[in-house]
């Protein structure tokens, strides 16, 4: 036991001194979400320019959140999306990029970059590096013989009681997050799905409180496997998530064919966004690694390895077809139309929305 | 050793709990208070007053100065938190019941084995521990979703025809905090019976007692002591519980752990989520404060 203890340390003390080694080289900390990059792009990047990546993951941008406003964090690139980005900034928590440094900048796509231009005007603290829609994933089988078409669900099977009634017994999860459900419930409703109104959102609390007796489970990620496995019929989602669960249904071969759809009434478009914290500790190192993500044929990959889509116009000629060519993916156009760009509540607003968000999820 | 040396030996002894309390709980505990009594802004950190320690002393003053009890009183306007607290309160009672009637009889049994055995024993309770408690509590999913093992079993067996659907309901919380917390209950009962003894029992049943009133009257009041400490060491960490409710409970199950991550998270506020946290504090250490102050009364009166 105690020879076992003695090895144990001794081990910390080797990885302790290495570390102390790699002090002299060149590091850069990066602070993305899980499952969000293909591990051979940070290799790529070593080689280039001698940079090493300390990559870390995280799971929900409120952890993030907390380690950025504590401060310190460490961190030199971080992911947040962008609604967070924006009140992140105002806490001053980044630092504007020098654009000098990316001359890759140029490869960007003008309609992203309008869109989180809205969050941060001039794209000053801030680059898209993936987007995605929050829409509907489906059991293709059990979703045609309970609506007896071959249509794609609406948010009608979500919304509309009488429908989303017969989807009950197959189940329906819903995102665990009012900043999703909220707005796109507001859009249901034909209202302004970044309304602050009192009475929209009271409308909008009575809609969900309503549906709530149909919904199984609110969860931000079990969605994936209950979906995968065939557990659930429909679940309100990000496209990535979706389509990872497709994949995994797919791959499985247990006859489970899993689908997304962006309704036609439209959704909710987010954008996870890379920024440099003000106090980050290598700002050469993380400009260098920006710009290396906005290298078309770099972002093309990842987006191939995590069925997103990205905000560089030049990648599309490297992104493979089947995902430059998937409308879940890279929706169509007149899809991009209706899409809606989500921005932050204020304090009072957001306290507000929770509170209700907890009335529809507990019933109190 | 002389004896000045072993006097600040003694001295030094008696600090290092006390300085691990001041460091650990005290300091810490008074930074949580102090962010309750301040109010949310978008900043970092992201609550207000921040102290401008380049004023000195006045700088403080003024901070102090801001310091306000709203969040206390922001508590009381909204039945979510008193309701939040009593269910959390409610589960961690049910649970810390249930424990102890599966722990005691578990404990009495070692208590009894032969003492060859016992440390065999002993080392059962503590091996689940090895593994991670995470990876225990999501085991638990796969045992008790409608398709897990749980119900094919009663089904097999002919016990219910229908899947019983325990995930995602209050009994699959109980049945988590049960098996999660079962060894802290056993350990202390053990320890309060392995050292109890034998004797005395034979001593009451010799006097004209039934072995089931020898029981209650002799050993099950003699093991109290390791039965209290076994329940506040379930029903504290309980009453806080997350990941418990998190991964097993149901949508509906309101608890105080969650409130406080809404109110962390969702919210941002800090303020009102230190509130939430130093509420709970109190609602935890007042009653034991009375109890040990009741206790150490009789203890001192039996003698």
């Amino acid at each position: 036991m105690s020879r076992k203890i003695v090895a144990a340390l001794s081990a910390l003390l080797v990885a302790g001194s290495a570390s102390f080694a790699f002090a002299q080289e060149r590091v850069v900390n990066v602070y993305n979400w899980s499952d969000y990059i293909d591990a051979s792009i940070l290799e790529d990047f070593t080689k280039e320019t001698g940079i090493k990546v300390v990559y870390d993951v995280f799971d929900s941008n409120e952890i993030l959140e907390t380690k950025l406003l504590a401060g310190s964090s460490g961190y030199d690139v971080v992911v947040p999306t962008a609604d967070f980005l924006q009140r992140q900034i105002q806490a001053g928590a980044f630092q504007k990029l020098d654009k000098s440094k990316l001359p890759n900048i140029s490869n960007m796509w003008d309609m992203v970059m309008e869109r989180t231009a809205q969050y941060d005007p001039g794209n000053e603290y801030g680059l898209d590096y993936m987007w995605g829609t929050t829409g509907i994933g489906y059991n293709v089988a059990k979703t045609k013989a309970i609506l007896g078409n071959d249509e794609a669900p609406t948010w009608d099977v979500i919304f509309k009681p009488e429908i989303a009634a017969k989807f009950k017994d197959c189940g329906i999860y819903l995102l665990d997050s009012p900043t999703d459900i909220v707005p796109t419930a507001l859009l249901y409703l034909g209202l302004d799905p970044n309304s602050h109104n009192s009475d929209d959102l009271k409308k909008a609390e009575e809609l969900l409180l309503s549906v709530r007796p149909n919904i199984r489970k609110f969860h931000s990620s079990e969605y994936i496997n209950a979906l995968a496995n065939g557990d659930i019929c429909l679940a309100v989602g990000w496209s990535g998530d979706i389509l990872q669960s497709r994949d995994r249904a797919a791959e499985a071969k247990a006859g489970v064919e899993v689908n997304y759809v962006v309704p036609p009434q439209g959704a909710k478009m987010w954008f996870d966004m890379m920024a440099i914290p003000g106090d980050a500790p290598h700002v050469e190192e993380a400009h260098a690694f920006l710009n290396y993500l906005m290298k078309p044929e770099v972002i093309a990959k990842a987006s191939d390895y995590v069925f997103y889509a990205n905000g560089n116009k030049a990648s599309q000629a490297f992104i493979s077809k089947d995902v430059l060519d998937d409308p879940a993916v890279y929706p169509k156009p007149e899809t991009i139309e209706k899409l809606f760009s989500f921005l932050p509540y204020d304090p009072k607003t957001q306290r507000v929305v929770t509170r209700l968000w907890t009335k529809v999820v507990t019933g109190q | 050793m002389s004896k000045f040396g072993s006097a600040i030996f003694n001295r030094l002894v008696i600090i290092i709990p006390y300085a691990w309390l001041l460091v650990f709980f005290l300091i810490p505990f008074f930074i949580v208070f102090r962010i309750s009594l301040s109010e949310t802004a978008v900043a970092m950190p992201p609550y207000l007053p921040v102290f401008n320690w380049d004023d000195g002393l006045s700088g403080i003053f003024d901070g102090i100065r801001q310091f306000s009890i709203a969040n206390y009183l922001w508590l009381t306007e909204d039945s979510l938190y008193i309701n939040a607290y009593g269910s959390s309160l409610w589960i961690a009672g049910v649970s810390t019941l249930l424990t102890l009637m599966i722990a005691y009889p578990i404990a009495y049994a070692m208590a009894q084995a032969p003492g060859s055995i016992r440390p065999t024993l002993l080392m059962l309770v503590i091996l689940p521990f090895w593994t991670s408690f995470l990876i225990r509590v999501y085991a638990w999913i796969a045992i008790l979703k409608p398709e897990g093992l749980f119900n094919q079993l009663l089904l097999t067996l002919g016990l219910i025809d229908q899947p019983l659907i325990i995930l995602n309901t209050n009994w699959a919380i109980y049945i988590g905090i049960v098996y999660s917390y079962l060894p802290f209950m056993v350990l202390p009962i053990y320890s309060a019976l392995e050292k109890m003894d034998h004797s005395l029992t034979e001593a009451a049943q010799d006097l004209g007692c039934t072995p089931i009133s020898a029981f209650w009257q002799v050993t099950f009041r003699l093991s109290m002591p390791g039965v209290i400490a076994g329940c506040m060491l379930v029903f504290i960490p309980a009453v806080g519980e997350f990941v418990i409710p998190d991964l097993l409970g149901g949508s509906e199950t309101l608890m105080i752990g969650k409130t406080l991550w809404n109110e962390f998270n969702a919210n941002r506020d800090w303020p009102v989520s230190s509130a939430v946290a130093t509420i709970l504090l109190l609602i935890l250490v007042v009653p034991i404060m009375f109890f040990q102050q009741a206790q150490a009364k009789a203890d001192s009166e039996g003698r």
